[in-house]
C-alpha cells in the first residue's frame, strides 16, 4: 500500500514540476513586452526620454522582469513555495493570489453543487432510465438534447427567457449592484438570485451527460457474461442490478473525479454568459488583456487541482474497486 | 435509486422550456455573439422598455445612485491618484485638480485654487488657493499640500517631466504657492493645472518615495465631491461627501448620493443592462446605438441625430516612414487620397463617428485650422486622383493594375490591429478595399494588443520599427493643440516602451522646433499658437507623416429612466463632458453630476 502510494506521489510530484516549468515558461515565450503594452495601455506617454525609461524600470522590476531568465525562474520556485503566484499584469501589479482568491469562492459555489447534483440525479435517473423502456424512451432523448447543445446557446436563453423576458432572475453580476456584502437575508437571497441561472443552465447540461453515460454502461453491464451467468444462477434480478451499478460507476467517477479537477478553471462560458464573477471570468479577461502572468497562476491552480482530484481518486478507486487491492498486494486480479 | 414521478415532471418541464427557447431563437439572432467583442446590435428587439425590476430592497437606494459603466476593464486594483490606472474617479470624485478646462469654451475654471497667473517675465507662476476647502479627514486643505504635490513629481517610478522646467514650488503663506520656471513650456504647464490631482501632505508624505506606486490607497483621503465607499472585482463604489467645498463656496451640489462604477461586461450584458435601466451612463462602445436612441428606450446621446457623440481623439493611419514606399511623401498623400473615410463613417460606424479635419485636430481646435491651408494642401477621397498620384510619382502598375514599388518589385503594405477591436477591424477592411481601388495593396492583419505594440514601438537600440502601416488614436481630447504636433512631430525619435510619439518615425527639425516652440507659448497668447499651428500644418500636409482618418466618439449613451438632464446638445448641461473616463471628469463630468436630476416618481 505504502509503495503504490509512494510511486503515485512521485509520479504527481514530477508531473507538477514539469508543468509549472512550462507553465512558467510559456508567457516568456509569448511575442511582445508585457511591461510596454502595460504603458501603451495606460497611455502613459513621456516627453523626457530619462523618465520614460525609469518608468519601464519601475515596472520591470515590479514583475521581477529585471533578471536573467535562470534567476527569474529559481525566483518563481522560491515565490511559488511561499505561495506567492506573481504579480498580474493587466491588473498593474496586483498579486495574481488575491485576484484568484476573490473569483474562487463563486466559482466553487457554482460548480460544486452543479457537478454534484447533476452526478447524483443524472446516474440515479440515467440506471432507471435502463431498465424501464417508457423512461428510456421518451426522457432520455431529451438528456441527449440537453448534453448536445452549445452551452453558450442554452446559457443565452436560459438568461433570455428567465433574466429578460421574465425578470425572474437578475442578468449579471456575483450579487447585487445596490448591495454589499453582508450577513442578512437580503444579501443572500440576493446572492441565491444571482447564482440560481448560472448554476441552473450548467446542471441541465451536465444532468443530460451523467444520465446518458449511466444508461448506456448499465445496459453494457447487464449484457455482460457475468450478469448472463448470475442470470442462468437464478440469482434475484435486484441482485444483479446491484453488480451492474457498482461496475457502471467507475468511469462514472472517473469522470466525476476529472470534472472536480478543473473545477478551479471555473465554467468559462457560464460565467460570462451571465457576467459572472468566478475564476472562468477571470481566465477570460486574462487572455482578452493578455496577461499572461496571471494566466500562468490560474493555470498552476488548474494544475494543483487536476493533480489533487486525480490523486483522490486513486484512493477511491482502491475503496471501491476491489480488483485495485489485489493488484496493489501484487495478486492477479 | 428511486426517482418519483414529480422529478419525471420537472424534467419534462425543464425540456418544455428548452422546446420554448428554441422557437424563439429565430428572432433573437442576439444567441449568434460570441462574448468578445462582436457587435450585438439585434439585440435590441428582445428587450422589453418597461422595466418592472426584480423586488430587492435596495441597499442604495435607486433613485439616489448613479450606475456608471465605461472605463473599467477588469478588476480594480489601486485607488492611488498618481497611478494612471488608478479605479474610476479617483481622479476627479475623490481627489481634484486646481482647476478645470471647458473644452466648449476653452476656459479654465477654478477649483481648488482661486486664482493662477504669471509675473511679467513669465517666468514665474503664482498659485492662490482655496481657502475653507477640508480634506475628508477634516483637515485644512493648505497651499502646503498643493506645493507637496508639485514636489511629488520629482519620483522618478512617477515618470513626469515636470522638473525638467520647474525648479522651485514653495508655499509661501497658507494659500500662495509660488512656482518657479528654469524653461517653462506654458502648455504643458497648463495642461498639469488642470489634470494632476493635489494629495494631503500629511497623508503622503511619508509614503513619497520611489515605492509610491505600490500604495493601493483603498480607502483614500481627498478633497472631492465624493468619498470610497467599497470595491469588489465588478465594482467600485462611491458615497457623496456632504462636507464637499464647492456647496458653499460656489453653491454647487452633486445629485447622486452613491456612485456605483461597474468594470465592463461582454457586450450583451452591457448592452442589456443599459436598456433595462440598470445602468445610468455607459460610456462603451455599442455598436449600432444609434436605432436605440430611436427606438423608445429612453436612451439617448449627446446629439439626438448623427454624428450623436461628441469627437474625443482622432484615429489616424500611421504609415513607417522609415521603409519603402512609405518614405516617399508623394506616396504618403496618394494613399490619403485613396481612403474612402466616409465609407468606415456611414458603414462601420452607422455615422456615430465623424470624418476627421485633413490636420487631425479635434472640432474643439477648430479655431486652430488654417483653412486656407487645408484647402490648398488637404486632400480628400478620389480613387482617380490617387491613381494619378501615384503614377505622377513613378509608381507603375502591373498587369493586374496594383502598382509596385519603383524597382518594379511588387508592393504589399501590412496594416496591424489589435485583435477584438471589431470596429478597427472593419475600419481596416473598408481601407484595404478602397486602397485597392487606387492599385495599393494592403493585408489586413489583427495580432494581438502585444504585438502591435512590439511591432510600433521602435526597438531600444533603435532603427526601424517593424510595422508598415497601423490605425492609432492616443491623443485624447485636451486644452492645447501641442499634443497633437508632439505626436507627429517628436524628435528625437523614442525608443522602446515609454515615449509613445513619433510611431512613424518622421524626421523634420524645422517642423520640431515649431513644435517646441508652440509648448514654450502661453495658452492665452492664440494668435502666436495660430500662426505657428498653420506652419505644421503647412508641413504636415504636405509631408503627411501621418494621415488623419476620422474621430473617434466620446461614447456616452444613457438611459433618461432614473436620472435626467444629462448633457445634450443645446441643453443646460451642455458644456460638460459626459463621460467616467479618465481624465474627464477634470473636462465637466463632475459638473455634469451637478445638473442631472433625479426623475420624480
Amino acid at each position: 500500500m505504502r509503495r503504490y502510494f509512494g510511486r503515485k506521489l512521485l509520479t504527481y510530484g514530477f508531473t507538477f514540476f514539469i508543468a509549472a516549468t512550462i507553465d512558467w515558461l510559456i508567457p516568456r515565450l509569448m511575442p511582445g513586452d508585457p511591461v510596454a503594452s502595460l504603458i501603451a495601455r495606460s497611455g502613459i506617454n513621456n516627453q523626457d526620454p530619462a523618465a520614460a525609461a525609469e518608468v519601464v524600470k519601475y515596472y520591470n522590476n515590479l514583475f521581477g522582469l529585471d533578471h536573467p531568465m535562470w534567476q527569474q525562474y529559481i525566483n518563481f520556485w522560491t515565490s511559488l513555495l511561499q505561495g506567492d503566484l506573481g504579480r498580474s499584469v493587466f491588473g498593474h501589479g496586483r498579486p495574481v493570489t488575491d485576484s484568484i482568491m476573490s473569483a474562487v469562492p463563486y466559482t466553487l459555489a457554482l460548480l460544486l453543487p452543479a457537478i454534484l447534483l447533476s452526478y447524483w440525479l443524472g446516474n440515479s435517473f440515467g440506471a432507471i432510465a435502463a431498465r424501464r423502456k417508457w423512461l428510456d424512451n421518451s426522457i432520455l432523448p431529451v438528456g441527449y438534447v440537453l448534453t448536445s447543445t452549445p452551452y453558450m446557446w442554452l446559457g443565452l436563453m436560459v438568461a433570455f427567457i428567465l433574466g429578460i423576458n421574465l425578470r425572474w432572475f437578475p442578468i449579471a453580476g456575483g450579487y447585487g449592484f445596490n448591495l454589499e456584502p453582508a450577513f442578512t437575508w437580503l444579501f443572500i437571497s440576493d446572492l441565491i438570485g444571482h447564482w440560481f441561472m448560472p448554476f441552473f443552465s450548467l446542471f441541465l447540461v451536465m444532468f443530460g451527460g451523467w444520465a446518458i453515460g449511466m444508461r448506456n454502461m448499465i445496459i453494457y453491464e447487464l449484457e455482460s457474461d457475468y450478469s448472463r451467468y448470475l442470470e442462468a444462477l437464478g440469482a434475484p434480478q435486484r441482485l444483479i442490478r446491484k453488480y451492474a451499478f457498482r461496475n457502471a460507476m467507475l468511469p462514472q467517477i472517473t469522470g466525476l473525479a476529472l470534472q472536480l479537477g478543473v473545477i478551479v478553471a471555473g465554467a468559462l462560458v457560464t460565467e460570462i454568459v451571465f457576467s459572472y464573477p468566478g475564476v472562468g471570468q477571470l481566465v477570460f479577461n486574462a487572455i482578452k488583456s493578455e496577461d499572461y502572468f496571471l494566466l500562468q497562476g490560474i493555470f498552476l491552480f488548474i494544475i494543483v487541482g487536476v493533480l489533487v482530484a486525480n490523486f483522490l481518486v486513486d484512493i477511491v478507486y482502491v475503496i471501491v474497486d476491489p480488483r485495485t487491492r489485489v493488484a496493489m498486494s501484487g495478486g492477479k486480479a | 435509486m428511486q426517482i418519483g414521478k414529480s422529478r419525471v415532471l420537472a424534467l419534462l418541464a425543464v425540456a418544455s422550456i428548452v422546446a420554448s427557447a428554441c422557437s424563439s431563437t429565430a428572432a433573437t439572432p442576439t444567441a449568434a455573439a460570441p462574448a468578445t467583442q462582436a457587435p450585438v446590435v439585434t439585440a435590441a428587439p428582445v428587450v422589453t422598455p418597461a422595466p418592472s425590476a426584480a423586488p430587492v430592497v435596495d441597499v442604495y437606494p435607486r433613485n439616489q445612485t448613479l450606475y456608471t459603466t465605461g472605463k473599467q476593464w477588469g478588476a480594480p486594483s489601486t485607488w492611488n491618484p498618481l497611478d494612471p490606472n488608478a479605479a474610476m474617479g479617483v481622479v476627479g470624485l475623490q481627489y481634484e485638480t486646481l482647476f478645470l478646462y471647458d473644452t466648449f469654451k476653452d476656459t479654465y475654471t477654478p477649483w481648488l485654487a482661486l486664482s493662477g497667473s504669471w509675473d511679467s517675465a513669465k517666468t514665474t507662476y503664482t498659485i492662490k488657493t482655496r481657502t475653507g476647502v477640508k480634506w475628508s479627514d477634516g483637515q485644512d486643505f493648505t497651499a502646503d499640500d498643493v506645493a507637496f504635490t508639485i514636489g511629488l513629481a520629482k519620483i522618478k517610478a512617477l515618470g513626469s517631466n515636470l522638473w525638467t522646467m520647474v525648479s522651485d514650488a514653495t508655499a509661501t503663506d497658507a494659500t500662495t504657492v509660488v512656482v518657479k520656471f528654469s524653461k517653462p513650456a506654458y502648455q504643458e504647464w497648463q495642461q498639469w493645472l488642470y489634470n494632476s490631482p493635489i494629495v494631503p501632505k500629511h497623508v503622503w508624505s511619508g509614503k513619497a518615495d520611489e515605492n509610491i506606486l505600490k500604495t493601493t490607497n483603498e480607502n483614500g483621503v481627498g478633497t472631492g465631491a465624493y468619498m470610497y465607499k467599497t470595491h469588489a472585482d465588478d465594482r467600485t463604489v462611491w458615497v457623496k461627501n456632504d462636507n464637499w467645498w464647492a456647496t458653499a463656496a460656489i453653491n454647487l451640489t452633486v445629485g447622486p448620493k452613491y456612485i456605483v462604477d461597474l468594470v465592463n461586461a461582454s457586450n450583451n450584458v452591457g448592452l442589456g443592462q443599459v436598456l433595462q435601466g440598470n445602468i445610468d451612463l455607459s460610456n462603451n462602445f455599442l455598436p449600432g446605438i444609434a436605432s436605440l436612441v430611436n427606438g423608445g428606450y429612453g436612451i439617448t446621446t449627446y446629439y439626438p441625430k448623427a454624428p450623436y457623440m461628441l469627437s474625443g481623439n482622432t484615429a489616424a493611419l500611421v504609415p513607417n516612414t522609415q521603409k519603402k514606399p512609405l518614405d516617399d511623401p508623394a506616396f504618403r498623400k496618394a494613399l490619403a487620397t485613396s481612403i474612402n473615410t466616409d465609407d468606415i463613417v456611414n458603414k462601420v460606424y452607422g455615422n456615430i463617428v465623424q470624418a476627421s479635419d485633413p490636420t487631425g485636430l479635434l472640432p474643439n481646435f477648430s479655431k486652430y485650422i488654417d483653412t486656407a491651408v487645408t484647402k490648398s494642401l488637404g486632400f480628400s477621397f478620389s480613387t482617380a486622383k490617387a491613381k494619378s498620384m501615384l503614377a505622377a510619382a513613378g509608381y507603375k502598375a502591373d498587369k493586374d493594375g496594383m502598382v509596385t514599388n519603383k524597382d518594379g518589385s511588387a508592393l504589399k503594405l501590412t496594416l496591424e490591429v489589435p485583435d477584438g477591436w471589431s470596429d478597427w477591424m472593419q475600419a481596416e477592411s473598408s481601407i484595404a478595399a478602397s486602397a485597392k481601388l487606387a492599385g495599393i495593396n494592403i493585408d489586413p492583419q489583427h495580432p494581438t494588443f502585444d504585438t502591435v505594440v512590439a511591432d510600433r514601438n521602435r526597438p531600444d537600440s533603435g532603427g526601424t520599427p517593424k510595422f508598415d502601416l497601423i490605425i492609432n488614436n492616443d491623443i485624447q481630447i485636451g486644452n492645447t493643440p501641442w499634443t497633437w504636433y508632439d505626436y507627429v512631430f517628436r524628435l528625437p525619435l523614442p525608443n522602446g516602451a515609454g515615449e509613445n510619439r513619433n510611431y512613424e518615425g518622421y524626421k523634420n527639425d524645422a517642423a520640431w522646433a515649431l513644435v517646441q516652440q508652440l509648448d514654450n507659448t502661453p495658452v492665452e497668447d492664440t494668435a502666436t499658437m495660430k500662426s505657428l499651428t498653420s506652419k505644421l500644418q503647412t508641413i504636415q500636409l504636405t509631408d503627411m507623416p501621418v494621415i488623419p482618418l476620422w474621430y473617434n466618439g466620446i461614447w456616452s449613451q444613457v438611459n433618461n429612466t432614473v436620472w435626467t438632464n444629462w448633457p445634450a446638445a443645446g441643453g443646460t448641461s451642455a458644456d460638460n463632458l459626459p463621460a467616467t473616463w479618465n481624465g474627464y471628469w477634470q473636462m465637466g463630468a463632475i459638473l455634469m453630476l451637478t445638473q442631472i436630476k433625479a426623475v420624480a416618481k
